[in-house]
């Protein structure tokens, strides 16, 4: 299967609701609306022809000037049986970061998805302990946010005319 | 651990009830970890005992939590290098070989055919080291002590090797972007000839000792077994995976740098405990030897390096004698070369798994994002399954076999 | 190394007076109990040290104390993030006196590259250190250099160093109770 059979396919399967699809290094990419995202990326896994079994990784990233799409959810699916790759993405408002877990789906997702809630402070709905995972309980912020510095604040030894910050 | 009122009910901490009946002992919690002896590295897995049955585990990681993904949104790409480098430090070279390939996608270079036989020679020169500390590791908790010394000595030879390409031992920092920094030199010729004459019997010497030992094989069958499916539902890669009977390897199913030019097997166990872990390790090791066997006696003439300017620091004569190259010389190191809008997902065979960079650009200095496949922080996840019901002894040596590597497990 | 001509000793027939600091300090620096704290890459090459081809235990050192009550060197090799702060200083307060701390490579002791949220910028901001080894990760020879100045360290420590006014203020700058105390009355 190539990735332009891939691509008919999808949109046979889903039509309007793949708001945009795209090959970008020998990768299909696809973009779902979020409320979508679970039922799409579950019937992906269950098509027996598609068969996209793996969840390779889920992340997030951060766009702080785009209005209305500041965060976004890149799931990359793998189909063992077809050999074929392809990466699904979901944006969110910053004001309600919040996207339907796929633990259920595929139990690897469990650390991913606290991971991306650690960073960006996206919200997995139906996340069995959605707690931050690599950073302390007490940080009072997502660190991989644009806004936020990534030096430690607290030091003292570096004088910034040194290092030419 | 609270009881609970109700007669026979146990009510653990993780709010799993047990009724009394099935407790032998008494219930105690032990903390296992962050700094015990058997965890080789920063992990706290906090278990609730029953007698020695573990019943259940509750972990924390992030202690080493580096914020690599972070450092990498500001530096120029031909620094992020060294950081991939402190991901899996047991097997450096794949990660910073990876990370070229990652960009080479980017920039739709295409490497010559040395290049890519000499990546794969490092590449399998340090999947040897890798697998080399995880088994050793192996033989350590199950009480022997000698099978840390033998393949030690081992493992120098390969970083003598590496040293002669790039100057470290651990940290590589190996090649560049569109190849390597220089050609295999004479030393490393014969360096590289001499371990491969010597390397088969101190491996088999090695192997020996532990392979079909009475008391090893006795320890480590049944221990911390993970089936296909319950490995597969945790985004199991790599050695781990294949030794629960599943024959996924990148290199074959993707390959990257000519893997498909060479002859090998991919060994899978069957029942995946510790023991086949260690089984599909070793078998690695020998099919790696024959990969860099095939790769250098088959090794083509031609450059060490894509034509890349914009990345490839030129010759420093070059520098002092030729105009362009100063100036591709000062665009490199002040990261000012010119890099295309747009995304890529690359992943080799690490030591652990499928190591994958997602690397978004938007044509600045450094990556937009970068995301990072890291095999061990995906598996991890699986330890708490794998050790219900089993011996606290064989918690440890669980831990040995999957070879979580803290630096990839935290980034 | 540890020889008894080291010392300034005062020769008889039979037998060789010195001082009791100086004879302690010599069977102290010969028999260094260290504890590991590797945490990551340079952990690898800490193991390498104790393997074949490095050997720490020609300097008496072969016994690794995994728990802190019985060491009296700490090895901290390898980052320290400030979640795993917390637990290392208590690793430190678990010691006993004397106590002595090399901080094995560049995150260990100042950060290193990491420069980061997360990452403790050097390890002497919660514990005292005796020696800093540099280096990313430092080679199996230099963490042996490190080891070597410890055991020069020991050698010259004074007995009653650790019961000093000095010393309490010491700790005290790092909110360390102070173990001994009471000993020095």
């Amino acid at each position: 299967m190539t990735n332009s059979e891939l691509s008919q396919a999808i949109y046979a399967l889903f039509g309007e609701r793949i708001a945009l699809s795209e090959e970008l290094y020998d990768t299909l990419v696809i973009e779902v609306a979020p409320k979508d995202a679970y039922e799409i990326i579950e019937q992906l896994k269950q098509d027996p022809a598609l068969s996209f079994n793996f969840l390779t990784l889920l992340g997030g990233v951060h766009y702080p000037e785009i209005e209305g799409r500041e965060l976004c959810v890149v799931y990359h699916l793998h189909s063992w049986k077809n050999a074929l790759r392809l990466r699904v993405k979901a944006y969110l408002p910053a004001e309600q970061p919040s996207i339907k877990s796929v633990t259920s789906l595929f139990e690897t997702a469990n650390w991913m998805e606290r991971e991306t809630y650690d960073f960006f402070g996206i919200n997995f709905e139906g996340h069995p302990n959605l707690t931050r995972i690599l950073n302390m309980d007490e940080m009072d912020y997502h660190p991989m946010l644009k806004q936020h510095p990534l030096e430690d604040a607290t030091r003292e030894d570096k004088d910034d005319r040194f290092f030419g910050r | 651990m609270k009881m609970n009122s109700t007669d026979n009910l146990i009510r653990l901490s993780n709010g799993q009830v047990l009724s009394k009946e099935t407790i032998d002992g008494d219930i105690a919690t032990i903390n296992f970890g962050p700094t015990h002896p058997a965890t080789h590295g920063i992990f706290q897995n906090i278990l609730t005992v029953d007698g020695e049955k573990i019943l259940n585990s509750v972990q924390t990681v992030g202690y080493i939590h580096r914020a690599f993904e972070k450092l990498a949104e500001r530096r120029p790409y031909n620094q992020i290098t060294p950081i991939t480098d402190r991901l899996n430090y047991c097997s450096s070279p794949i990660n910073n070989l990876g990370w070229h390939m990652t960009v080479e996608k980017l920039l739709g270079v295409s490497v010559p055919k040395r290049v890519d036989y000499m990546r794969v020679i490092i590449m399998e020169l340090a999947r040897i080291a890798d697998h080399l500390i995880c088994d050793s590791i192996i033989g350590v908790d199950t009480g022997a002590l000698t099978s840390f010394f033998y393949p030690f000595s081992e493992r120098e030879k390969i970083y003598e090797l590496y040293e002669e390409m790039c100057g470290a031992r651990l940290t590589t920092n190996i090649g560049r972007i569109g190849g390597f920094d220089k050609d295999f030199n004479p030393v490393f010729h014969q360096k590289l000839k001499e371990f491969m004459r010597t390397f088969p019997a101190a491996f088999e010497e090695w192997n020996g000792m532990l392979e079909r030992n009475r008391i090893f094989m006795d320890r480590t069958r049944g221990a911390g077994p993970i089936s296909a499916e319950r490995a597969l539902a945790y985004g199991f890669t790599g050695p781990n995976l294949r030794a629960a009977g599943v024959d996924y390897d990148v290199r074959v199913m993707h390959p990257y740098a000519s893997y498909e030019d060479f002859d090998f097997i991919i060994p899978v166990g069957v029942n995946g405990d510790t023991y086949d872990r260690f089984m599909v390790r070793q078998e690695e090791i020998r099919q790696s030897f024959r990969i860099i066997e095939q790769a250098y006696n088959n090794l083509p003439e031609g450059a060490f390096h894509a034509e890349v300017p914009e990345f490839f620091l030129p010759d420093k004569k070059d520098v002092y004698n030729n105009m362009e190259a100063l100036i591709y010389h000062f665009k490199i190191i002040m990261g000012e070369s010119e890099v295309p809008v747009g995304e890529v997902y690359h992943s080799v065979e690490g030591g652990n798994g499928e190591l994958g960079y997602y690397l978004i650009s938007d044509g600045g200095r450094s990556p937009y994002r970068l995301q990072f496949r890291r095999p061990c922080f995906i598996y991890y996840q699986a330890y708490p399954e794998m050790i219900t019901g089993s011996n606290i002894s064989d918690a440890v040596i669980t831990l040995s076999s999957i070879n979580v590597i803290a630096g990839e497990l935290d980034a | 190394m540890g020889k008894i001509e080291d010392l300034e000793v005062i020769n008889g027939e039979g037998y060789q007076l010195t001082t009791l600091d100086k004879a302690v300090a010599l069977a102290r620096s010969n028999s260094v109990w260290p504890l590991p704290f590797a945490t990551s890459c340079c952990g690898i090459e800490f193991m390498a040290t104790m393997g074949s081809m490095y050997d720490l235990s020609r300097f008496g050192m072969e016994r690794m104390s995994f728990t802190p009550r019985q060491s009296d060197l700490l090895i901290v090799a390898g980052t320290i993030s400030k979640k795993l702060g917390p637990v290392l200083q208590k690793v430190y307060e678990q010691m006993a006196e004397p106590k002595w701390v090399l901080s094995v490579g560049a995150c260990a002791s100042s950060g290193g590259i990491f420069d980061t949220y997360s990452v403790l910028q050097g390890i002497d901001r919660i514990i005292p250190v005796d020696v800093y080894v540099p280096g990313c990760p430092p080679r199996p020879e230099q963490i042996i250099d490190g080891v070597m100045n410890i055991h020069r360290l020991v050698k010259h420590e004074s007995m009653r160093r650790r019961y000093s006014q000095e010393y309490r203020h010491l700790l005290s700058e790092y909110k360390i109770e102070v173990t001994n105390a009471e000993n020095d009355k």
